[in-house]
């Protein structure tokens, strides 16, 4: 048996007293490490833990910024904004959500086929926010559900903004187009000034003006809760948040004249082609047109794939600017570029006449260069071969020249490169040269410049190939003598508050040197002849004003050198397309344009005629009569 | 030192007030009592405002105050020989519901925690936070102290049995405190430093083992307890978000009912066992300071009382419910500041629900028993 151990009361009072002594002086430590462990998070830690929690309690909600409208240069509207309507159910108010689609359909604002997938993004989305069960509502469907309201708790028609074309198709290659901001888009935006922007500008001056249209978005602070459910009250108390108020967009004030537009599109109506008209003063594109158009409300909304894909197919390709990227040899608009040259490089006396019996030969050659429809000219000076546009004249001139002077001549006109327009995408074109010829192609014997392709060169075909856009530069340019503005869509910014415009200075890119002023107004007046006695005298006749012009005709099919060219015969879409360049009034010009009707046949019958009437829409009052300079 | 005690009486007797009076007939401690009363109050206002102002919930708080009170008051007038007579009987009576719940839990293939007597539901593990501490105490009040290594063996098996029970319900908060409430006695029973030292051994021991045993979620708490921020939306959200809520306070907090984290719901179980934080969030550190400074004083208080008593099991137990008082508040505020891995200790007297504000409060009682018939125990 061990030791027997007597209890011993006042030890083990003593013992006790020890004891709890030690577990007080334990329970004050802790008591300190738990006020410093506070301190640490209360005071320390405390702007971290500040900005932890506002970060818990408010979401910021973009507030778009209205993007800024399009106008004309006369102020009409042609790029607004307008309410959109779709529908929005709240799920947690609707009592029955499977009988409510069902109601939906039965009143035709939802299809059958779709119930079942709104069901599952219903099911998948939280109780209480707003879900979109049908887009782009009509007044109509509006209206349909406005009466019939009270029958739907938990539904309502919200609105948003998009992006509006009063005009429809006019004008839609100058402006462009807004649609939903695509992967492509997010490489070059910054997501943050975009969060709230569900639409970007995405071709023409829509997208060219983005930063200015864009505006800078808002934002709200909206207290959350835990579930992110948006609520009103902290607690008993409703706190003060933050509201940043969006910055409008710049309106833009574009050189386009609408009325010139409307003109010049429906004289080109029903065919394919461009017109590009320019104020040869400052560079002011009046009116820029490629037909076939689309509407560009089509993006805005949210094209179907369907209505893409019918676009995208169409033979006519009316999603191609054919203003800004259609290439085509110029045919025949070329001489009085090649006419210039010739003078100034005195290769050619103007009061010399020349002998054209309908066809060319070079020295040496039996390759035969035909006049076109084989038409023989007789006897013509200088001024005669632009008028009646003489090919014989202008090979023999070309190939007196040759291929270097050509080019070199013709390259401060804006060939063979963009005219610097401030809308993108646009083409170059070709400005053959020897070099070029050396740089493009692969084979040492294509790479060869042959004297033949000179020939060609100086009635506008071959390699040479422009878009309508600079044709109508070339056209200012001859206009204003040698003057050379670059080509501008956008004139003026408008603050959309205070209505303050602010003018965007024309940009001059200098002038054409070395010719002369007798030489300009030799060549000047070889384009009047064009549309008085010249191709184009049918439509020059009757003009309240004189105006310089030059047809065109370009080769689409190349025809065998023993057979004739018959229209009527072939496909009209391998027939060759016609142009037509002028200005008016010839002496002190206000207006330059380019028309271009692809397969239109020769310049004098298709696209003359709807350059007079743009001219005559630019220039002619209600009365007839020529308008005052402004 | 009979002539001591009765004249510590007398003197006491001419001195006393009215209100004192009726406090001494009902044997009440008054300083305890009233640092009770201000916590419960202190608490009251704050679960007004953690409930999201719901005053029903105020009011059943008020109900379970006013049963524990009763309790309390009921069990200050028992005769701690009547109490140490049945603490085998209580002990052996809690070990076997604790089996019973263990065993409709098994049936039920879920966590099962109480009874369902009907009228109310009983939690058999919250008898055990009175019952094993008075058991720890009941074995040694005979036996020579400090005890010996039997004692200690038997000891441990005293506690481990129910506290194992109770982990397997599962309640890791509650056993927890069970088993502190124990080792207390032993504690101030005067166990020996290398014993401690020995002891913490065995429980690194018992740890890896407990660890092997525990539930999933369970050692998912001790992780996130490690590290939050590796599971910033599951179990460490808690945590992230009661830190939180009281560093955002800071000294002054963002008023009463103003605290976004506890108003918006992202502190979770805001009114339970985070209010805490609440506290924090809307009173800041200066509001936690107050509630400290309370626990402190009647956990002071309660420690003084233990040490008035006169025999080993009235000090033991008196002593052992003192500091387990303590040990709750800290679990609690440790867990909820990131001091301590999350298990689910309520902060005493101010967390919402469950029946251990009766437990408290008649473990209270049975100090107040003890202290105000320290003379009358004859051992």
């Amino acid at each position: 048996m061990p030791a027997v151990r007597i209890k011993d009361h006042w030890r083990e009072q003593r013992l006790f007293d020890q004891r709890s002594l030690v577990c007080a002086v334990i329970m004050a430590l802790a008591t300190v490490g738990l006020i410093a462990r506070l301190y640490l998070l209360q005071v320390t830690r405390h702007d971290l833990y500040s900005d932890l929690s506002q970060g818990n309690r408010v979401r910021t909600e973009p507030i778009p910024a209205a993007r800024g409208l399009i106008l004309d240069r006369a102020g009409e509207v042609i790029a607004g904004n307008q309410p959109a309507y779709q529908l929005e159910l709240v799920p947690e108010e609707v009592p029955d959500i499977a009988k409510t689609l069902q109601s939906l359909v039965e009143i035709g604002l939802i299809r059958a086929e779709d119930v079942d997938e709104l069901e599952r993004t219903i099911d998948s989305s939280r109780s209480f926010d707003s879900v979109p069960i049908r887009l782009r509502m009509s007044d109509e469907d509006v209206a349909r559900f406005a009466v019939r309201r009270f029958e739907f708790p938990g539904l309502d028609i919200k609105t948003r903004q998009t992006r509006w074309y009063p005009n429809g198709n006019l004008a839609v290659h100058a402006l462009g187009y807004v649609g939903a901001i695509s992967e492509q888009d997010l490489k070059h935006i910054d997501r943050a000034t975009y969060a709230g922007t569900s639409l970007i500008g995405k071709l023409g001056v829509e997208s060219a003006y983005e930063q200015k249209l864009h505006g800078t978005n808002g934002s709200r602070e909206v207290l959350v809760n835990a579930q992110g459910r948006s609520v009103d009250r902290q607690g008993a108390f409703v706190p003060k948040l933050h509201t940043k108020a969006p910055v409008a967009g710049d309106d833009l004030v574009l050189s386009i004249d609408l009325k010139i537009q409307r003109v010049a599109e429906t004289a080109l109506a029903g065919h394919r082609g461009a017109v590009v008209a320019i104020d040869p003063n400052n560079g002011d594109v009046l009116a820029l047109v490629s037909l076939p158009g689309f509407d560009p409300t089509l993006f805005g909304r949210g094209i179907t794939a369907a209505e893409y894909g019918t676009l995208q197919n169409d033979i006519d390709r009316p999603l191609f600017n054919r203003a800004l990227r259609g290439t085509y040899p110029p045919g025949s608009t070329i001489k009085p570029g090649i006419a210039l040259a010739g003078l100034t490089y005195h290769v050619v006396d103007p009061a010399a006449r020349k002998y054209c019996a309908g066809a060319f030969h070079l020295p040496g050659s039996s390759r035969m260069f035909r006049e076109y429809h084989n038409e023989k000219h007789g006897w013509v000076d200088l001024d005669d071969a632009i008028a009646r546009s003489c090919d014989v004249y202008f090979y023999g001139l070309a190939d007196v020249l040759g291929v270097d002077r050509i080019a070199a001549f013709l390259a401060p006109f804006g060939f063979g490169r963009t005219t610097g327009i401030d809308i993108s995408g646009e083409k170059g074109g070709i400005l053959p040269s020897r070099e070029w010829k050396a740089k493009v192609f692969t084979k040492p014997a294509d790479q060869m410049w042959f004297p033949g392709e000179t020939v060609n060169f100086g009635i506008g075909q071959g390699y040479l190939s422009v878009t309508p856009l600079q044709l109508a530069h070339y056209a200012s340019i001859i206009a204003m003598r040698g003057k050379i503005w670059k080509p501008r869509l956008v004139a003026a910014y408008r603050d959309p508050h205070t209505g303050a415009m602010k003018a965007v200075p024309p940009e001059a890119e200098g002038e054409v040197n070395g010719v002369s002023d007798e030489d300009w107004q030799r060549v000047v007046h070889g384009m009047i002849g064009v549309t008085q006695h010249g191709t184009a005298a049918a439509i020059g006749l009757h003009a309240p004003y004189t105006f310089a012009g030059k047809t065109g005709t370009a080769q689409v099919f190349t025809v065998a050198q023993n057979e004739k060219y018959n229209a009527s015969k072939i496909n009209e879409r391998l027939r060759d397309h016609s142009w037509f360049i002028a200005f008016a009034p010839a002496d002190e010009p206000r207006i330059a344009v380019a028309v271009l009707q692809e397969n239109g046949g020769a310049g004098a019958s298709a696209a003359a005629p709807i350059a007079r009437k743009v001219l005559d829409a630019y220039l002619l009052d209600a009365d007839g009569k020529v308008k005052p300079a402004t | 030192m009979m002539y001591e005690e009765v004249a510590t009486g007398s003197r006491t007797r001419r001195t006393l007030t009215g209100a004192a009076r009726v406090l001494f007939a009902l044997k009440i401690d008054g300083p305890l009592v009233i640092g009770l009363a201000l916590i419960a109050a202190y608490g009251l206002v704050v679960l007004y405002s953690a409930s999201g102002q719901s005053m029903p919930t105020v009011l059943r708080t008020v109900a379970r105050l006013a049963l524990g009170t009763a309790a309390m008051l009921l069990l200050a007038q028992i005769n701690p020989n009547f109490l140490r007579r049945s603490t085998p009987w209580l002990y052996a009576a809690g070990c076997l519901l604790l089996l019973v719940v263990a065993a409709i839990g098994h049936i039920g293939l879920g966590a099962q925690r109480w009874l369902d007597l009907g009228v109310f539901r009983f939690q058999p593990s919250e008898l055990m936070k009175l019952a094993v501490p008075m058991m720890c105490a009941w074995y040694l009040h005979e036996r020579a102290l400090p005890p010996s290594w039997t004692s200690l063996a038997v000891l441990a098996a005293l506690i481990t049995v129910p506290v194992a029970l109770v982990v397997v319900q599962p309640d890791l908060g509650t056993a927890a405190l069970i088993a502190a409430g124990g080792a207390l006695v032993i504690v101030l029973a005067g166990l020996r430093l290398r014993v401690m030292g020995a002891l913490l051994v065995l429980a690194a021991v018992g740890a890896w083992f407990g660890w092997s045993f525990m539930h999933e979620y369970q050692r998912k708490r001790v992780l996130t307890f490690l590290n939050p921020q590796t599971d910033p939306l599951g179990a460490g959200y808690h945590i992230i978000q009661s830190q939180i809520a009281i560093g955002s306070g800071g000294v002054f907090g963002k008023g009463w009912m103003n605290g976004s984290q506890s108003q918006l719901e992202f502190l979770p179980e805001r009114s339970t066992d985070f209010i805490f934080a609440v506290i924090g969030e809307e009173f800041g550190l200066l509001g936690l300071l107050v509630l400290l400074i309370l626990y402190v004083f009647v956990v002071a208080r309660a420690v003084y009382l233990s040490t008035q008593t006169q025999d080993t099991f009235a000090r033991l137990l008196a002593g052992s419910l003192a500091l387990t008082f303590f040990v709750y508040v800290f679990i609690n505020a440790g867990m909820v500041t990131g001091l301590l891995p999350v298990v689910g200790v309520p902060l005493p007297l101010v967390s919402y629900g469950g029946s251990s504000v009766v437990t408290l409060l008649a473990g209270f009682g049975i100090l107040m028993a003890l202290y105000s018939r320290r003379k009358l125990i004859g051992s």
